[in-house]
């Protein structure tokens, strides 16, 4: 052993190895062949579950009434479509800084899922505020931002396919990832900043919930749910990402060999 | 520095040279600010209401106009390489293409703002706010523009793409610049929103200027 690596603690030298270990095509593929049914299953049952809980059994809101049920649907799709946002910013870091290839793979496949989850933050939002605040839209500081928010996903999804080389749209997306998160503490503290339409957040990780748990309960349940179920989809579109390049290289090298 | 100060003119003699480049985003920025009063009617209490939000929107876009150039002509010939390797770190050669940016677009719409909001009938109380918002705005806007100029450098339809990249990152100028000129129209300290524009500005600097530089490398890789 040289000197100047038993300066580096055995844990860190190590830990270059464990991150690309899972740059293995094959050994992502078997890994994450044997996980997906485990998330997928379980997400959609949980989802299932909290979403019939909370729209048919959850006690109604004392001064909402019933419209109250679409927190249910609204505010899991709100965590994640942020949750999404910093995941894909991860893989961005991860692309850029190691160069590692899966997280480009994942991170082409994080924006169209965490996309369609915005949308479904933004409609079910759209369709409580017309009831409750008696507008399908206002420019409120949370709306706008998360709106934004949308706009980032589409232009990622939009700049990933606008190269002839795979390899320079998942550089420029990562990129593009990167500046963006700026925009998620502006989410997170715009209802506390601005003290515009949209209330401040119900739920903390830190202090008592300012609901009642026969609510409290169907909501965590179906933010689990669908946790699972983006990871699961994530999943499962990073693994067909993995086999259509296989093929698209297996049809390459066919046509090689035929010129 | 010195390698920085000499790009910086390169940038500025081709585009004296190209003066039609720069003309291009002033006149767009004019005609389409001189369209709003056709759309909504001449009324002048309408128009001073509205003549900030105006003035910023068509700033934004005229800005957005020269930006698919910036790199695009170097990219092409092949100059975008040798620049790159002329000993200048590439975030500082992004930097070079801002401030170049800035002085050929930024500052003839901050020159050419004040004659289009009278003609707009700005409450005179807004119009000091409106340019000193427009200062550090137009510096913003042409980092964030370099920033995505570089990004999509070689991308398929880049120049449909950038507006599509740059203006969500640019709302947060839009309204703090806006807001500055209408808390100016209606008696309220402009200062606050001036500050935050400010502080974007110090965002903007270090962190456009990596991200360019960043994008700048893997396009010439």
């Amino acid at each position: 052993m040289t000197p100047a690596d038993s300066l580096v603690p055995a844990s860190r030298r190590n830990s270059g190895f464990t991150l690309h270990r899972f740059a293995n095509p094959g050994r992502f593929l078997r890994l994450s062949g044997a996980v997906l049914p485990w998330v997928a299953i379980p997400g959609i049952g949980l989802t299932v579950a909290g979403l019939i809980w909370g729209l048919a059994f959850a006690p109604a809101d004392w001064q909402q009434g019933e419209t109250v049920r679409i927190i249910y649907v609204h505010v899991p799709a709100a965590w994640l479509a942020s949750a999404g946002y910093a995941m894909l910013a991860l893989c961005a870091l991860l692309s850029l800084v190691w160069r590692h290839p899966l997280a480009d793979l994942a991170a082409a496949e994080i924006s169209p899922v965490g996309a369609v989850f915005t949308a479904i933050c933004l409609a079910s939002g759209s369709l409580w505020g017309r009831p409750t605040w008696g507008t399908w839209w206002v420019w409120d500081a949370r709306l706008t931002s998360v709106l934004v928010l949308f706009f980032l996903y589409l232009g990622h999804i939009a700049l990933v396919h606008a190269f002839d080389d795979p390899q320079r749209g998942y550089r420029a997306g990562a990129i593009l990832a990167l500046v963006g998160v700026v925009n998620l503490p502006i989410i997170k503290f715009s209802v506390n900043w601005w003290n515009t339409l949209h209330q401040p957040a119900t739920i903390s990780l830190f202090g008592a919930p300012t609901m009642s748990l026969a609510m409290l309960w169907p909501l965590l349940i179906a933010a689990l749910g669908y946790t699972l179920v983006f990871v699961a989809l994530v999943l499962a579109r990073t693994r067909a990402a993995v086999m259509e390049r296989r093929i698209r290289a297996l049809l390459m090298a066919r046509a090689e060999l035929a010129a | 520095m010195k390698i920085f100060r000499a790009l910086l003119a390169r940038e500025l003699r081709l585009s004296l040279r190209h003066g039609a480049d720069s003309w291009a985003a002033l006149l767009f920025f004019f005609v389409a600010g001189a369209l709003f009063p056709l759309a909504i009617g001449p009324a002048p209490d309408v128009l001073a209401r509205l003549a900030p939000g105006i003035v910023w929107v068509c700033a934004l876009l005229a800005a957005l106009l020269p930006l698919d150039r910036l790199f695009g002509a170097d990219y092409e010939d092949g100059s975008l390489d040798r620049l790159l390797l002329c000993g200048l770190p590439a975030a500082a050669m992004a930097l070079a293409k801002a401030a170049a940016h800035w002085l050929t677009t930024g500052l003839p719409l901050l020159l050419a703002a004040a004659p289009l909001a009278i003609m707009l009938r700005i409450r005179p109380t807004a119009l000091p706010a409106l340019l000193a918002g427009l200062l550090p705005g137009t510096l913003t806007l042409s980092l964030l523009g370099t920033a995505g100029a570089a990004i999509v450098l070689g991308a398929r339809r880049g120049g449909v793409l950038l507006p599509l990249l740059v203006l969500p990152l640019a709302t947060p100028v839009l309204i703090f610049g806006a807001a500055a000129a209408d808390a100016a129209a209606s008696g309220l300290p402009a200062r606050p929103a001036l500050l935050l524009l400010g502080a974007l500005l110090a965002l903007a600097l270090p962190g456009c200027a990596l991200a360019a530089g960043a994008a700048l490398r893997a396009a010439a890789e």
